[in-house]
């Protein structure tokens, strides 16, 4: 790599050539206000916000997608640089309804602080649009405001450069532009699969969740009602930056303490569920490999993949794991075993699952997530209109904290308790599914004891680990050579599917997660577009494990239990109902995105 | 196939018509000197000279000889018949100051025959170009001088220059015929006159640039330039001078028309590139510029249509020829579309460096109207008005651009005293605002909000401030849109506001359009000494806003009236006053 010299601001700095200007005076210390940038991914340039002046330049360039060059003299805090980008923001501001009061990004908003960082105190233009647009609300997990939109693209790039998935982009020209789903059908009929990294990457307010935060009160309020919650992994890496904590802080036992002062009757842990899922999976992948079963098996626990290969993949549905994901497992033991063991009436628990995901909000109002309905059905003779979800509401990371928010607890100086049993105890293999190759590396650990019947020694499987989109390995598993893959971020996937598709792929097991990074870097956690903020979440995760003192799902005392009382065995009947699911292409419609 | 043809007119027409004698006093003469199997003569009905007396034409010299008397006929037949050359004193030299190398063909051949093209020269350009190898193609360009006539005036042979430097597989050229400035049509009528000379222009651009595959970029609206263009590619196509081995080189080259659904942002290059690519036409950043990454992220070159008509000839004739044409920095012709107020509208074709009143006055004989000039637009609607006291200024990119104008595609919209110069720019920002792509905020947002306050000023709503705003508008969009849309989409209100700041205060302060333009600030009313009392207005008013009877006579209620200017339309005897 090169280095030139270049002149910022009248100082002389020596640069990597292969930078742009954005990027090289973030590297000497100088921030410039950017709302369209995103790392990593090709910049369409379209929100003229990162103006800079360079010497010999007629027009104000654009830094983020300006390379520097030798000798380049640059400026960037020049009247002319100053006048330009207040008059474009406050163009914007223009098109942007003011209610940063009411709006779910108030606190974390770009635009605003951009605007309040560059010094507009006053808006000046007049409103551009008197119409409001209609909100998009036909998707269970991500609504659109039209109207709060800075079209600044983000959101399109990352569906389709990310995630391959093109459920939105611009139409209509000028002023009259928008961002929106095929013939603006809305999402919930297009092939968005609810990952929710548009909501991660919008500046603004303009893509958010689907606010669940109001039933879960409502319930919680309810003295008849039941109420539990399960906590997904990669929560507790993360909600503690919710709360001005920095990022990688482990806050289990806080978040379920604060829980439980919210007023949740139980607070369980969706690693219980994810023990059980490696039991069930590896159980899965065991069989398939001595019975010459489908291969490669593809993990099932992220509900982004799962819609992304109903839509793109359907020829090889059979090659995805038969298992439900922890969420879904966890609501159908719940509302059975739990409640039989514990003689509760299952109408009246209600399952409040914590997410770092905006997909699990569709999946668990999937038609076939309602295998706790259907086990009592005959039992309690209830009717159709009597039935229940497994999980009734799904919360984000960052709904979850706003409730605590809004509860009046004080977060940070929480002393912390611990889950409750049995649906609280968990292994480390559990909460590694939060990260990228956790999954995989879970499955091994348990796959390997059961067949070779011996201890594994080295439990950290270092080489499936790190953020890399994809990764692969070969496992030796006495003699047994298990060639395996990883992929995050759909894109990635696509291409290990593609293999799958043309029966070229030489794996044997692969995981994917919908979410770059998996799901610590998932659509329903804090806000963050910083790479380093993953990579906290992530040691944290294998932090967690190190601590546990049972690190092998098969070694949890509840996932045993439940066998024993229970379920029986792995793969039995009780588990086919329960904890197994199916999976179907989506219908085509004449357009070529496909109705649920 | 005879090998030359005499035109014989006679133009005078208060005499007998001589035109059938001189005919058969030519024809003798070639009949007895055993010329007439070579050389046809043709009486023609009309020959575009008037009052000029007998007036003959030899093709394909087009030596024209005017005032022709009969004892010359003898003389004009033995100097073609004998190739003896011209018969000076008697050679017609019009006083007309243009200069058609751009349009020459236009008009004189059959567009749809290559014979009549190739007869005219074409194609000698292409052989010549094959002869001299790439890099002396790109230097003889180098030498001419020309830049680009689609608007920014971008050297030519830098842009093939580049393309022909990056190493690549595959490299494209693309003749950008998406002409969309209002009332400019010079495109349309080269391509339409002469499209072989386009197409000629672009294999060797393609020759000089390494490129095997080109485009045609063409709007839809024009569909016999469409015609035309399949037509000449067909007929290039079946004489071997395009497809593989072109005139028995191992330069080979396709080429195919690509239409454009009519979006103007399309003539950008970076969004006809993605047009072509399949994609939403929008903007790109540049760098990478097409030269060096384009379509299909390989070295691409765009020319407009009217570059591209010029290169052959500068290959044939060289690029020193070209460059003696024109001003120190622009050389070679250009094509104007000129319409508005003007008497003579149509295209006019100039060396550069004549000024705007020689176009507008000498060539296209001033206003319809006999009303004074007020001003010139050039460039529509990225380009200025130029007020009436610079027009002596020398046409060239640096002069318009220093007046606050561009040369742009080569429109030209004479205005006269009728003319509010708060409603012209209204008029081009409304155009650029509903052709904006709306890809960046500058532009989507920017010119909406200019658009916003040049309305509230013509409808007697404006603020002294909204000048101030305005301006900063402006700053914004040229400094910080995406591409030359934006860029420049202000300069009709930059210029109109440098020249003409007085009409817009004028609006804001005394709610008074000087040029009776802006309806909602015009106050109609019946001057009682020229009324008749007809009563024409008052059953013509939409609005019963007139009052009275032909006792009485009639009276507008100013508090009803629409200001839609219907009475004023109808009086038949100017007796509605309108201020």
């Amino acid at each position: 790599m090169e280095k030139i010299n270049i002149k910022i601001n009248g100082r002389e700095y020596k640069v990597s050539s292969e930078l742009t200007i954005l990027e090289a005076c973030q590297e000497i210390g100088i921030d410039i206000p950017t709302l369209c940038y995103l790392k990593d991914l090709k910049s369409e340039a379209a929100c003229s916000i990162c103006l800079v002046e360079v010497k010999g330049a007629k027009a104000l360039m654009r830094s983020c997608v300006t390379p520097v060059n030798k000798g380049m003299e640059v400026y960037t805090n020049t009247e002319r640089v100053r006048i330009a980008r207040r008059v474009n923001l406050e163009l914007l501001l223009a098109g942007h309804p003011k209610d940063c009061l009411v709006c779910d990004r108030s606190d974390t908003c770009e635009l605003r602080k951009i605007s309040f960082d560059l010094g507009i105190r006053e808006a000046r233009f007049p409103k551009v649009s008197k119409v409001e647009l209609p909100l998009d609300t036909t998707s269970v997990s991500i609504v659109r405001d039209p109207n709060k939109c800075i079209l600044c693209g983000r959101c399109v790039s990352v569906c389709s450069s990310v995630q391959s998935v093109k459920a939105i982009d611009f139409t209509g020209r000028g002023k009259n532009s928008k961002i929106t789903t095929f013939f603006d059908e809305g999402l919930s009929n297009s092939v968005c699969v609810n990952c929710g990294q548009c909501v991660m990457v919008c500046p603004t307010g303009a893509i958010t969740e689907q606010n669940e935060t109001e039933g879960v009160w409502k319930a919680l309020s309810c003295p008849d009602k039941f109420v539990i919650t399960e906590v997904a992994p990669a929560v507790r890496a993360a909600i503690g930056e919710e709360f001005g904590l920095t990022a990688g802080t482990l806050v289990t036992s806080k978040l379920v303490e604060a829980l439980r002062k919210v007023g949740f009757a139980k607070v369980f842990d969706t690693q219980f569920s994810a023990d059980l899922t490696i039991m069930e999976e590896g159980y899965e992948l065991i069989s398939r490999i001595k019975n010459k079963g489908v291969l490669p098996m593809i993990t099932s626990c992220s509900p982004g993949w799962i819609k992304f290969a109903e839509h793109f993949f359907p020829g090889i549905l059979a090659h995805i794991s038969t298992c439900k994901s922890p969420q879904q497992m966890f609501g159908a033991v719940a509302k059975t075993y739990y409640a039989k063991k514990y003689n509760i009436d299952p109408r009246k628990i209600v399952v409040v699952s914590i997410m770092p995901c905006t997909a699990k909000k569709f999946e668990a109002k999937r038609p076939e997530m309602k295998s706790a309905f259907n086990y009592w059905k005959n039992e309690l003779k209830l009717e159709n209109k009597d039935e229940f979800p497994d999980v009734d509401y799904v919360l984000t990371t960052r709904e979850a904290a706003r409730m605590i928010r809004e509860a009046g607890i004080n977060f940070a100086s929480l002393k912390g308790e611990d889950f409750d049993e049995p649906l609280g105890i968990s292994t480390g293999a559990a909460v590694i599914f939060g990260a990228t190759g956790g999954v995989m590396e879970a499955a091994l650990r348990t796959a390997y004891e059961v067949l070779t019947g011996k201890e594994l020694e080295k439990l950290d499987f270092v080489s499936l680990r790190g953020l890399q989109g994809i990764k692969t390995a070969e496992i030796d598993i006495e003699g047994l050579k298990l060639k395996v893959a990883i992929a995050s971020s759909l894109s990635n996937a696509r291409k290990l599917l593609e293999e799958v598709e043309s029966c070229k792929s030489p794996y044997a097991f692969i995981e994917i997660m919908t979410c770059p990074g998996g799901c610590l870097g998932g659509g329903g956690q804090p806000f963050s577009l910083n790479e380093e903020t993953k990579q906290k979440r992530m040691e944290a995760i294998y932090q967690e494990d190190k601590n546990k003192a049972l690190r092998k799902s098969h070694q949890n005392p509840a996932v045993k239990a439940l066998y024993k009382d229970f379920l029986k065995e792995p793969l039995g009947e009780k588990s086919h109902y329960l904890l197994h699911t199916h999976y179907a292409k989506r219908k085509e419609t004449p357009y070529g995105t496909e109705k649920a | 196939m005879y090998e030359k043809t005499i035109l014989i007119k006679d133009t005078d027409t208060k005499r007998e018509d001589l035109t059938r004698q001189a005919y058969t006093q030519i024809l003798d003469f070639l009949r007895h000197n055993d010329q007439h199997s070579r050389i046809q003569v043709v009486r023609v009905a009309d020959i575009g000279l008037y009052d000029k007396g007998l007036v003959i034409k030899i093709l394909p010299e087009q030596i024209t000889y005017a005032n022709v008397k009969e004892d010359d006929l003898k003389r004009i037949a033995d100097a073609i018949s004998f190739n003896k050359g011209r018969v000076e004193d008697l050679v017609y030299k019009p006083k007309s100051k243009q200069e058609r190398l751009v349009l020459k063909n236009c008009g004189r051949i059959d567009p749809e025959s290559i014979d009549d093209y190739i007869a005219c020269g074409g194609y000698l350009g292409l052989k010549q170009a094959i002869e001299l190898k790439e890099d002396k193609v790109i230097e003889e360009i180098k030498t001419s001088g020309i830049r680009g006539r689609g608007g920014a005036g971008y050297p030519t042979w830098m842009k093939w220059n580049f393309a022909r430097e990056v190493a690549s597989d595959q490299k494209f050229v693309i003749c950008n015929a998406d002409e969309g400035d209002p009332g400019a049509y010079m495109d349309r009528s080269i391509l339409e006159g002469d499209p072989h000379a386009v197409l000629e222009g672009l294999i060797i651009a393609a020759f000089a640039v390494g490129a095997s595959k080109g485009y045609f970029y063409v709007r839809a609206e024009y569909p016999l330039a469409v015609e035309r263009i399949n037509k000449a590619i067909k007929q290039a196509y079946d004489c071997g001078l395009l497809g593989q081995n072109i005139l028995g080189s191992s330069f080979g080259l396709d080429l195919e028309i690509r239409l454009g659904a009519g979006a103007f942002v399309c003539g950008e290059e970076t969004a006809l590139i993605s047009s072509i690519e399949g994609k939403r036409g929008t903007p790109h950043p540049r760098p990478p510029y097409p030269s060096v990454k384009g379509l299909w992220g390989k070295p691409t070159v765009i020319n407009n249509v009217e570059t591209l008509a010029n290169i052959p000839q500068i290959l044939l004739k060289g690029g020193a020829w070209f460059a003696k044409i024109g001003t120190a920095t622009s050389k070679g012709t250009k094509v104007f579309a000129v319409t508005g107020k003007v008497k003579n509208s149509g295209l006019v074709e100039i060396a550069m460096g004549a000024t705007l009143r020689e176009i507008v006055m000498d060539i296209c004989g001033g206003t319809l109207t006999g009303k004074p000039i007020k001003a010139v637009q050039t460039g529509g609607p990225s380009g200025g008005v130029i007020p009436e006291h610079l027009l002596d200024t020398p046409v060239d990119y640096e002069n318009l651009q220093k007046l606050g104008s561009i040369m742009g595609s080569g429109g030209m919209i004479v205005m006269d005293d009728d003319d509010c110069m708060v409603d012209i720019p209204k008029f081009y920002l409304g155009f650029c605002v509903e052709e904006s792509c709306g890809k960046c905020s500058p532009c989507r947002i920017g010119g909406f909000q200019m658009l916003g306050y040049l309305k509230k000023i013509t409808e007697g709503a404006g603020n002294i401030n909204d000048i101030a705003q305005l301006k900063r508008i402006s700053y914004a969009m040229q400094k910080a849109s995406l591409c030359g849309l934006g860029q420049t989409a202000s300069n009709p209100v930059l210029s109109t506001l440098k020249y003409f700041e007085k009409e817009y205060i004028e609006h804001i302060e005394n709610k008074h359009c000087p040029a009776g333009k802006c309806s909602h600030l015009v106050t109609y009313s019946v001057i009682e000494e020229k009324c008749k009392r007809c009563g024409l207005c008052f059953t013509n008013c939409p609005v019963s806003a007139i009052t009275g009877d032909k006792e009485k006579g009639y009276s507008v209620i100013q508090e009803k009236c629409i200001k839609c200017g219907k009475c004023f339309e109808v009086c038949k005897f100017r007796a509605i006053n309108k201020k």
